[in-house]
């Protein structure tokens, strides 16, 4: 009896897991396949940019710039041993473009922005506003899903792009101001090993595959709540654990296909 | 309705991402925007490329004067075949210009030196699609030390 009902607590996992899967799509599908209305959604959309992208700039410029110059640190340590510290720019450069730009964006925007969202239409789903909406014939997936979910995806990656350069810049306040590498060595070196297809269009691609997911778990985490305080909490949770996991995890896999 | 702040602050979110992107693009990758049809197409074949890339600079005296385009095997005569990307402000190399393959430093990349030959009544100068004959191979390092060892080994 007891294995019986090991298994079936197996089973029912794993339907749970399916249909969670397929709630998610559902949701996403009912948000993005709507008709477009420019007039209407506009202004969502940019309330929703400025919530989302512009309110994380700060965290990302900051956490930009001190990545950058923490990178040029450890690597200037290590290379002006070799006497190559010349390469401290393609080094900084290409960790950041290829891997850290699109990474630690996705986990501070997860963090900043993702648990955010989950929290907000988590409690809108607890005191029953999206059912009003739906009473007032008001679709939620295309008032209130739809623009926070082109809000993320568009945000992530100018946020990556800004994060890397000015990570970029942070390298070259320690290279070249503090340690003293020259200006022109350093410059033409990283512009000789950084490729406009390789690096730049990749790490644009990755930060648009990450924006996607974390958006997604993000939204669907705060649809799917359990309406109470405990809910909220623990879905904001799932929110940044899933999301970080999954951006990880996705790297790995991109960088596999995109430089294995 | 919208506050003009919050307007004005996606505005200037959505420019600031342009700019990085731009700065991106042409200072770190450095992309650069060819004017028309300025430039002119050169071929070489190698036997040996060594670590040559695509996109590795072609060098007179230390100048660059040209990129590595494209470098692909010749399937008949089984030899590198590297197309060069001239830059059409230098023309006036003559038909006996030397192409070889060179490292900056110990350890550096690897790049194209083209030593200009040298230039008489009847000499022609290279255009658009000429082929360089004269090609000194990369210098690879085991071979070197092949040679050294098998040289020592003679001695004894």
């Amino acid at each position: 009896m007891a294995l019986i009902d090991a298994v079936a607590r197996l089973g029912r996992a794993a339907i749970g897991q399916v249909t969670g899967m397929g709630r998610a799509g559902l949701m996403l599908w009912g948000a993005l396949v709507a008709v477009p209305r420019p007039a209407k959604g506009m202004p969502l959309l940019i309330k929703q940019l400025y919530v989302v992208g512009v309110q994380s700039l700060i965290i990302i410029l900051v956490s930009g710039l001190f990545i950058g110059m923490v990178l040029a640190l450890q690597g200037y340590t290590i290379l002006v041993d070799f006497g190559t510290e010349e390469s401290l720019g393609p080094m900084v450069a290409l960790s950041l473009l290829r891997e850290l730009g699109p990474v630690v964006t996705a986990l501070l925007f997860a963090g900043r922005a993702g648990s955010a969202l989950t929290a907000e239409i988590g409690l809108m789903k607890s005191t029953e506003q999206l059912s009003s909406l739906e009473m007032m014939a008001v679709d939620p997936l295309r008032q209130i899903i739809a623009p926070r979910f082109w809000a993320g995806v568009i945000s992530m990656p100018i946020l990556a792009v800004l994060f890397t350069a000015v990570g970029i810049w942070g390298g070259h306040i320690v290279g070249v101001e503090w340690k003293g590498i020259d200006h022109g060595a350093f410059w033409s070196i990283l512009q000789a090993s950084v490729e406009w297809r390789q690096d730049i269009v990749n790490c644009l691609i990755k930060s648009l595959v990450f924006a996607i997911v974390v958006t997604w778990i993000a939204l669907y985490r705060g649809y799917e709540v359990v309406p109470n305080p405990e809910g909220i909490s623990k879905a904001t949770t799932s929110t940044v654990v899933q999301s970080s996991l999954a951006v990880l995890a996705l790297d790995f896999l991109l960088t596999a296909i995109m430089f294995g | 309705m919208l506050s003009r702040k919050v307007e004005i602050w996606v505005g200037l979110f959505l420019l600031a991402g342009i700019a990085a992107f731009l700065v991106l693009v042409f200072k770190v990758a450095n992309v650069e925007v060819q004017a028309g049809n300025s430039s002119y197409t050169l071929y070489a074949r190698f036997t040996n490329v060594g670590g040559l890339k695509v996109r590795s600079p072609v060098k007179v005296g230390g100048v660059v004067v040209g990129r590595v385009s494209q470098i692909e095997l010749d399937p008949e005569r089984l030899v590198a075949v590297v197309t060069l990307n001239m830059d059409g402000r230098y023309r006036n190399f003559p038909e006996s210009s030397s192409l070889s393959i060179l490292t900056s430093g110990l350890l550096g990349e690897q790049f194209l030196g083209l030593t200009p030959g040298f230039v008489d009544d009847e000499s022609v100068m290279l255009k658009d699609g000429d082929r360089i004959a004269d090609t000194k191979s990369a210098l690879v390092l085991e071979d070197l030390i092949g040679q050294f060892l098998y040289s020592m080994g003679k001695k004894d």
